[in-house]
Parts: structure tokens; C-alpha cells; sequence
């Protein structure tokens, strides 16, 4: 059957991951191509590399160094950040890349998924929002956009809904309210998701300890969980390896790929 | 010689990595003559059936195609999309496919199951194929399954919203519904076994 997967999240800065608490405050871990291999030698199930300052320099996403990650391992990677048009999906993709991440793009030029999903397949394309909650929408919930700084007056369950039907493969859902708080995910907002999709959500935002791993997974169909500061942060004393966290939800009866018997994985 | 076919759509690029981690050095195809002393040829898959067999026929493949696996026994691996037009029709686009293997492509039931499946499955190799193949989790991105006519082409399986094809084998001709390029370890392993077979085309 298949497994529930554990996707690390990394914010590239010049080729280097950095960590952010609550979208500012970026402090330097490590080169992409390394972390990401160290990743990879754990069984992590899949990466996901955000540019972050790609779109606020006004250019295009970091393509060496998504060369250099997609010679370094073998797991699917999705990219994101300063994606503008389908040249630039097909750069990132043909780079090494298996998805292609649109977010604030998307929400101002919505076809750019259709046309994404069209040239590359809709499993290229991966709609990644950023929502936080209020009691403006009907959902709960509101779209916000360029690093969560900008609120854009759209409901968080209508613009996944229609990024579903633009054609995007998987939907990676963040809570701003939650993101970076280490205090679990947001299962009320996963679960109004899930009613909304077909397509496979990836659940990111909160995650603090194992225990947020097997919540988001017992009480929500989300399948999958996006994970960094447990696995990485330099702030917190106890990180997790990929290997605990898997022994951990296996243990509970969560169905995951096992973890690497190599025992390769060292403490970043 | 390796070969691999590389139409725009597909993931050539890291079908290339995995065989370079693995120690080959191996060709991009991009049109017929590419494929000349091709030992093995691999067919990525990214995108639909339909499309995948616009692009081979405007790419002229076919015919080039079939005289090196059908006639010349080159060895063939077709990874996802690339193992679904091995069989002779797809629900996807209603595509008229290569028919090197005698069944049909169908969708996954919605129904019961989210489609399109992304993630880690694991794979039950069903009969002994000289690759080195061994049940393990491999990663699968697809909205479609095969299912062969004939069960002794059926080299693996996995579960889904039931049993469904994960690798076909007939003589020099493998399938992987999975991305063996993308399944760690264990893809590597079964992609390595795959480029270690001897005795494929001219």
C-alpha cells in the first residue's frame, strides 16, 4: 500500500539552506547539495527546495544549484520560488527537478497551472499556498502571498479548489499561524482541505515533535508532511533524525517506507 | 551503448544521473540515428500517453524503435509513461500505444482511491526477471495501470485501490511503473541490474 511520506523543506539563500522563523530571521545550516544528501542517505521520502529571494530579486530560480542537488540524489525534489513561465518549469524540470512549487505566482496568473500541467503532466505541478486564519472568508481561512506578507482577499478552500482544477497534481498547504511555532499542525484547516481535494495534500506549518507527525497522520488524510525545523533548526537543542521520526510513526501503526539501516545520517 | 530517449516532455536528466551514480556513461536520443549500436534503451516517462506517442511519432522513432528491441533484441526499459505505451491501447488520451505487450492502460478508480498515486509503494516482484530485483518501496507518480493480457509478462505488483502492475517483463523488454530513477537505493539497485544485462542489440 502506499506509505505516508515525510518531505524536508529547505529555504535556499545563495545556494545555502537557511531556516526562517515565521517568514523573516533566516539563519545559515548548510550547502543544499549537502544537507539534501544527508537527507538522503536517511530515507527521507522526498525535498522540497524553496528560492526564497528568487522572487524578490526579480529573477529566475537557482538552476545550479538545482543541478547540483539533482546529481546528489535520487529521491523525488520539487522546486519553487521565481517560477514565472513554462521556459522556466521546463529549465527547473530538465535540470533534475521532478515538480515544479507555483504559489504567489499562481494566485496572480492562475494559468500558469493549466499551462504547466499541460506541457509536463499535472503530477509536475505542485500549487503550495500560504493561508492564515480569519473570520473575513467562508472558510476560515485566507490566501496570502509573497512570503505571507501580502493578504490577497481569497479563501483558502476556493483557490485550492480551483488550483485542483487548473490542473495541479498535489497541493501543499502552509499555515501561517502555525509556521514555525513547533506546535503542531493546523488538523482543523488539513481536514477542510482534504474535503476539498482529490489530489494528494502535503500539510506543512507547526511541526515540532513526532507526536504532530502521527496526529496530522491519524486524524487527517493529508499524505504527507512537510518537515525542516525538527529535522535541521540550529535553534533547537533536539532534532530529530529521519530515522526516530520513522521508527516512531511506524511504531504507531502509521504505514511509512522504512527508515536506512546504514546509520549514515549525522547530526547537522 | 546506452540510450536514452529524450523527448521534452520526459525526465531524461535524471534517468542520465542515476546511470551515471551507477557508473555508465550513456547517450541522449533524440532522433532515429541516436539509436544506432544502442545495447540498451530506456524510455523516461513524465506527462501522458498521448503525448509521449506524439512525441516518439514526430520524433520518427517507431519504426527505429521496434527494428532494434522487436528484430535486434536491444534491451528496453520503459519507466512509467515509458512502461504504459508498451501495451497496446491507454484510457489516458485514448491512445493508440506501441502493442509490443498485448493488453490495455486504465485509470485508477477515483472513487476509492486519490488519483494521481504519489508516493512510496512496495513492490512484489512476482517472477525472476535477471535484473536484480528485490520487493522493496519504490516511488510512483501515475493516474493510470497497465493491465497485460498475458499474466506471464506481470514482473511485479503492488496495491492500490487493489493490485496493479508495477513491472512488466517479456524477453528483452522490462517496464517499470515506478520511477526506478527516483527510488533511492532500491531503484538504483534494479536500474543497475537492468544496465548490467548483457547480450541487447548490435
Amino acid at each position: 500500500m502506499l506509505t505516508k511520506r515525510l518531505i524536508a523543506c529547505f529555504d535556499i539563500v545563495n545556494g545555502r539552506v537557511t531556516k526562517a522563523v515565521g517568514f523573516q530571521d533566516n539563519i545559515d545550516v548548510a550547502p543544499a547539495e549537502e544537507l539534501a544528501e544527508t537527507m538522503y542517505d536517511a530515507q527521507i521520502d522526498e525535498l522540497i527546495f524553496y528560492d526564497i529571494t528568487a522572487s524578490a530579486e526579480k529573477r529566475a530560480i537557482d538552476i545550479e544549484t538545482v543541478k547540483k542537488v539533482a546529481r546528489r540524489v535520487f529521491i523525488p525534489f520539487t522546486v519553487g520560488g521565481g517560477i514565472k513561465s513554462l521556459g522556466d518549469m521546463y529549465e527547473a524540470l530538465k535540470a533534475g527537478a521532478e515538480k515544479i512549487s507555483v504559489d504567489s505566482m499562481a494566485v496572480r496568473n492562475p494559468e500558469i497551472i493549466s499551462e504547466g500541467a499541460k506541457a509536463f503532466g499535472s503530477q509536475c505541478v505542485v500549487l503550495s499556498t500560504q493561508v492564515k486564519r480569519t473570520g473575513k472568508m467562508p472558510s476560515g481561512y485566507e490566501v496570502y502571498i509573497d512570503g505571507a506578507r501580502l493578504a490577497t482577499g481569497m479563501d483558502a478552500a476556493e483557490w485550492i479548489r480551483r488550483g485542483q482544477e487548473l490542473g495541479a497534481g498535489e497541493i501543499c498547504l502552509n499555515s501561517i499561524d502555525n509556521d514555525g511555532a513547533l506546535s503542531g499542525y493546523d488538523l482543523a484547516l488539513m481536514k477542510l482541505a482534504e474535503k476539498s481535494l482529490s489530489v494528494p495534500l502535503i500539510a506543512s506549518g507547526g511541526a515540532g515533535k513526532p507526536e504532530h507527525l502521527k496526529e496530522l497522520f491519524t486524524v487527517t488524510q493529508a499524505q504527507a508532511a512537510i518537515i525542516s525545523s525538527m529535522l535541521y533548526s540550529p535553534r533547537l537543542s533536539l532534532n530529530y533524525t529521519v530515522r526516530e521520526l520513522k521508527d516512531y510513526l511506524l511504531g504507531n501503526g502509521i504505514s511509512m517506507r522504512p527508515p536506512s539501516g546504514r546509520g549514515k545520517e549525522a547530526a547537522i | 551503448m546506452i540510450a536514452i530517449i529524450d523527448y521534452k516532455a520526459g525526465n531524461a536528466t535524471s534517468v542520465g544521473h542515476a546511470a551515471r551514480r551507477l557508473g555508465y556513461e550513456t547517450v541522449f536520443a533524440r532522433c532515429p540515428r541516436d539509436l544506432d549500436g544502442a545495447t540498451h534503451i530506456i524510455l523516461p516517462g513524465v506527462g501522458s500517453a498521448g503525448a509521449t506517442m506524439k512525441s516518439l511519432r514526430e520524433m520518427d522513432m517507431i519504426p527505429v524503435l521496434e527494428e532494434a528491441v522487436l528484430n535486434g533484441k536491444a534491451l528496453f526499459l520503459g519507466i512509467c509513461v515509458g512502461l504504459q505505451v508498451l501495451f497496446e491501447r491507454s484510457e489516458e488520451d485514448n491512445a493508440d500505444c506501441l502493442g509490443w505487450l498485448k493488453g490495455q492502460v486504465v485509470r485508477f478508480d477515483a472513487s476509492r482511491v486519490r488519483v494521481p498515486q504519489i508516493g512510496w509503494n512496495k513492490v512484489r516482484f512476482v517472477k525472476d526477471a535477471p535484473c536484480n530485483a528485490k520487493d522493496d518501496f519504490f516511488y510512483f507518480v501515475n493516474s493510470y495501470h497497465a493491465k497485460p493480457k498475458d499474466m506471464s509478462d506481470l514482473w511485479g505488483e503492488a496495491e492500490y485501490d487493489g493490485a496493479f502492475t508495477a513491472a512488466v517483463n517479456r524477453d528483452n523488454i522490462y517496464g517499470a511503473q515506478f520511477h526506478a530513477e527516483k527510488s533511492g537505493e532500491a531503484g538504483l539497485s534494479l536500474f543497475g541490474g537492468f544496465l548490467a544485462l548483457k547480450g541487447g542489440g548490435s
